[in-house]
């Protein structure tokens, strides 16, 4: 996390992204963000709005996005408020990408139960294909990131790559996802056991039996 | 009223107290860092924890917990002792142990709170974590190794400065306090988050490696740098002023002071007359006492001298000067060095008659021509928490970067005359409306017609009139006498044969082309290079005196250190100048001159707000003559001789007012 820094501020980045606006149809997105909340208070919608630019940077940019200082800014100016407090915001959560990216950014859980279930795997796989942690692949496709938990422990090990996760994987099945990927198809998102949906448990359930066909009192069983 | 027992002693607290509030009224110490009785509350550093009950069986928080009835609190208990070590423990993990070559050692929360409540050794045998350090500027130094994220620069810049500029980015262990893109923190009030810092993060780059804490010998004084009248306490050592740091008072500045009374110090040692100078041939050279005396002399004055008082002077030099005056037969005093004649026969229609706190409680204000941010920015901090608790501000004047909302509603007088309906209602509708005319105000003849509307507004027990002046020395030389009917063309009119210029930098000299003229002061600025005999006086710091700010409040400051060379206290210049002309002014000691200005003036005598009087009444159709307003302070940082001899004050101007890129030279 210690080299989440922002990309420098060069001529090149000004020039660049220097007058960035939101689109017509981002705009109509923000404003619509800003209008969940009371009148004066449209700097809370600073998260849904970083978000929305970094979505359009990544339009622009055929990536998954990310938040070059000048849009930072323009955050700022569009929700009337310092931009240190807009760059407090983008610094903190890890969604917000502060360098840029690849077209997939893949993000690897790499905590306890993903790495128990054999997330290690997963981190080869992807270095095989030459991506590294940080950076982003020669080819421009690929960025590969170390995440702590992400909330799928019942279907570790667990990758998300931009909006979708994908869990339950393996080597193998991560290679199939990537190679989708790399295709330009969108492959089945969610677990990636075959027979599972969602998170239940395999060969049907383990505990609270007696639930699964009606309701059921336990409390006198403690 | 809640009760609450504190360590078993029972006392009651005021509603919405804080179980520390309650703790610091039962007497007890409760040590904390992030908590600060000026700022927000965060609760964050968790030092402050105690025991209470009824609650979770853990140590809770107390500064951000309130005071009910029936809480019974423990500081004492193993549970709090125990907590406290620990979160001294997690506070030091991070923590540089670098005191030895860290400035802030001898006056710093943590290492007093360590040794207070800190376990006896570390048990940490990691590498601690390393940050790189933040430019902020020319005034604050930083070292962010040793941050303990307390966030109270963060709150200070954003709630009290009123300019969001420091912030904490990233998080957890990453967690660093910088400005955007290191820029310089660029508002007048600065540097007081040194003073909010509670270890050496922040410390002050000019003083950096100067002085030891104790080293130093504290003096209390008062600020001079504007019409504040800020209490400050001057650290001298040897011969010099090292710093000056702000005293609370919550009547004038808080606890906070602007960065040019601040840092102007460094300007007493530079530029100073310290010889007394004669001009010959057009040529300024070095002479002796008796020379300038008697240079004085030769001129034989008699009725036709005047004295001329600058902005940094005493009410003490300013009375000795109107006594020598007196006894010569004159009366040409003037303390308005910049030409206004507005009318000081009314003391009460000069000064901030709602005094700086009250003005906190206005809820409509109006401000015709001053550019409050450079002209009295403590003010400003006051006009800003009055905006935060709904007033409605709006200036007449040209546009400047307000730190609260306020409408600008044009740059002519003739504004005041024909207010908006809609302001005028708002005005008209408000409980406490206040009036501030600044300098510049009236300067473009404001004062008669601002005069007017506050008096249309005027409402039961609040005065709502007030002048912000912009130099210490106005209200006293207003008090003392020290304004002529046209002011300072009227003296320029007398042609007097000899001027006293007491430190009078601001003045056109090219009006007494025929005049000798005499400065008594203490830095080689304008005054001193119009003058044709210069006699070396004393700065504020060299020298006890009263000083009166816009308010109107007497107060008092003492000599901190002695006066370089040859140069002496003003008023033993002018006792002495008084036998070369051969009169008596009737004093022969400072304690002497003091009790005769206060037997003339009682006023000066009490510390405190001065009785002023009631508001004169308006003239009558007194709708202005209209004129476009200029503020006088074009930059902040170079206001008086002082501060222009400043080498900091120099940079600041360069860096922060006039945006000049300065390289840092390789440390």
């Amino acid at each position: 996390m210690a080299d989440r820094t922002p990309a420098p501020d060069t001529p090149e980045l000004r020039e660049r992204w220097g007058s960035f606006e939101f689109t017509a149809d981002y705009k109509a997105k923000a404003d619509k963000a800003i209008a969940r909340y009371p009148e004066g208070r449209q700097r809370s919608a600073v998260m849904p709005l970083l978000d929305l630019a970094q979505r359009q940077v990544g339009e622009e940019t055929d990536t998954q996005g990310w938040l070059p200082l000048p849009v930072i800014e323009y955050v700022a100016r569009y929700l009337d408020m310092p931009v240190i407090r807009v760059l407090e915001v983008a610094t903190f959560y890890f969604m917000y990408n502060l360098k840029p990216v690849g077209k997939y950014h893949v993000q690897v859980c790499g905590t306890t139960p993903c790495m128990l279930r054999g997330s290690d795997g997963l981190f080869e796989t992807c270095k095989k294909r030459g991506m590294k942690k940080g950076a982003v692949s020669e080819d421009g496709l690929w960025t590969l990131t170390e995440v702590e938990c992400m909330g799928n422990c019942a279907t570790a090990p667990m990758v998300q790559i931009n909006d979708d996760n994908y869990e339950d994987l393996t080597p193998e099945r991560l290679d199939t996802i990537l190679d989708a990927l790399a295709r330009g198809e969108q492959p089945k998102t969610g677990t990636q056991e075959p027979g599972r949906h969602t998170s239940e448990p395999l060969g049907g359930p383990t505990t609270l039996k007696e639930m699964v066909e009606a309701n059921h009192d336990y409390r006198g069983e403690w | 009223m809640p009760k609450v027992t504190v360590d078993g002693q029972e006392i009651e607290v005021p509603d919405g107290a804080t179980v520390l509030q309650a703790c610091e009224l039962a007497g007890k110490e409760i040590p904390r860092f992030c908590y600060h009785e000026r700022l927000s509350i965060a609760g964050n550093c968790r030092m402050c924890l105690v025991e209470v009950k009824p609650g979770p069986p853990k140590p809770q928080a107390s500064c951000a917990l309130p005071a009910t009835e029936g809480q019974e609190i423990r500081t004492d208990s193993q549970m709090v002792k125990t907590a406290r070590e620990g979160v001294m423990e997690f506070l030091l993990i991070n923590h540089p142990l670098d005191c030895p070559i860290c400035d802030q050692g001898g006056e710093c929360d943590l290492q007093d709170q360590a040794v207070a409540y800190g376990r006896g050794g570390s048990r940490y045998h990691e590498n601690k974590r390393a940050v790189t350090e933040k430019y902020m500027g020319p005034l604050i130094k930083t070292i962010m190794t040793r941050c303990i994220h307390c966030t109270r620069c963060v709150r200070f810049s954003e709630e009290v400065a009123g300019v969001d500029e420091i912030g904490a980015l990233y998080r957890g262990e990453d967690m660093q306090i910088t400005t955007y893109l290191e820029q310089a923190a660029q508002h007048e009030l600065s540097a007081n988050v040194i003073d909010l810092c509670p270890v050496g993060a922040l410390t002050s780059r000019p003083y950096a490696f100067e002085a030891r804490p104790w080293e130093l010998k504290k003096t209390l004084s008062i600020d001079v740098s504007d019409a504040v009248g800020a209490n400050i306490r001057l650290d001298s050592r040897g011969r010099e002023v090292m710093r000056a740091l702000p005293r609370i008072n919550d009547d004038v500045n808080e606890e906070w002071l602007s960065d040019k009374g601040r840092y102007m110090v460094d300007g007493l040692t530079r530029r100073r007359l310290d010889k007394v100078w004669i001009r010959k041939r057009g040529k300024l050279q070095q002479a002796t006492w008796e020379e300038a005396f008697k240079a004085i002399a030769r001129a034989k004055p008699g009725k036709s001298i005047a004295a001329i008082a600058g902005d940094l002077v005493d009410c003490e030099t300013m009375f000795a000067a109107r006594k020598l005056l007196g006894a010569m037969g004159s009366g040409l005093l003037e303390g308005r060095q910049t030409g206004m004649d507005y009318p000081a026969d009314n003391l009460a229609a000069m000064a901030f008659n709602s005094t700086f706190a009250g003005i906190e409680t206005a809820d409509a204000i109006l401000i015709v021509g001053s550019q409050v941010r450079h002209e009295a920015a403590l003010v400003n901090v006051r006009l800003r928490k009055a905006a935060r608790r709904g007033a409605k501000v709006f200036v007449v004047g040209p546009q400047w970067e307000t730190t609260y909302p306020a409408e600008f509603l044009g740059e002519d007088v003739s504004v005041l005359g024909n207010l908006p309906a809609e302001v005028a209602e708002v005005f008209d509708k408000a409980e406490r409306p206040a009036v501030i005319v600044g300098a510049g105000g009236l300067a473009a003849g404001a004062f008669e017609p601002a005069l007017a509307l506050a008096q249309g507004w005027s409402r039961e027990g609040w005065n709502g009139f007030n002048v912000l002046h912009t130099a210490a020395a106005r209200m006293g030389g207003l008090m003392l006498g020290y304004a002529q009917k046209g002011g300072m063309a009227e003296v320029a009119k007398a042609e007097p044969k000899v001027v006293l210029a007491l430190g009078a930098d601001e003045v056109d000299w090219s009006a007494f082309d025929k005049s000798l003229k005499v400065y008594i002061g203490h830095h080689g600025d304008k005054g001193a290079h119009a003058a044709d005999i210069i006699l070396p006086g004393a700065t504020y710091a060299e020298k006890d005196g009263t000083y009166v700010n816009t308010e109107g409040r007497v107060q008092f400051a003492e000599k901190a250190v002695f006066a370089p060379g040859d140069a002496r206290e003003d008023w033993t210049i002018l006792r002495a100048l008084a036998d070369a002309l051969g009169v008596e002014v009737g004093f022969d000691s400072f304690a002497e001159l003091q009790s005769a200005m206060i037997a003339e003036v009682p006023a000066l005598g009490v510390e405190g707000l001065a009785d002023l009087g009631p508001l004169p009444k308006a003239a009558k159709g007194g709708k202005g003559k209209g004129g476009t307003i200029s503020y006088p302070v074009a930059d902040f940082y170079l206001t008086n001789p002082i501060a222009r001899a400043s080498a900091v004050m120099q940079r600041c101007s360069a860096e922060l007012a006039r945006g000049e890129e300065i390289l840092e030279a390789a440390e």
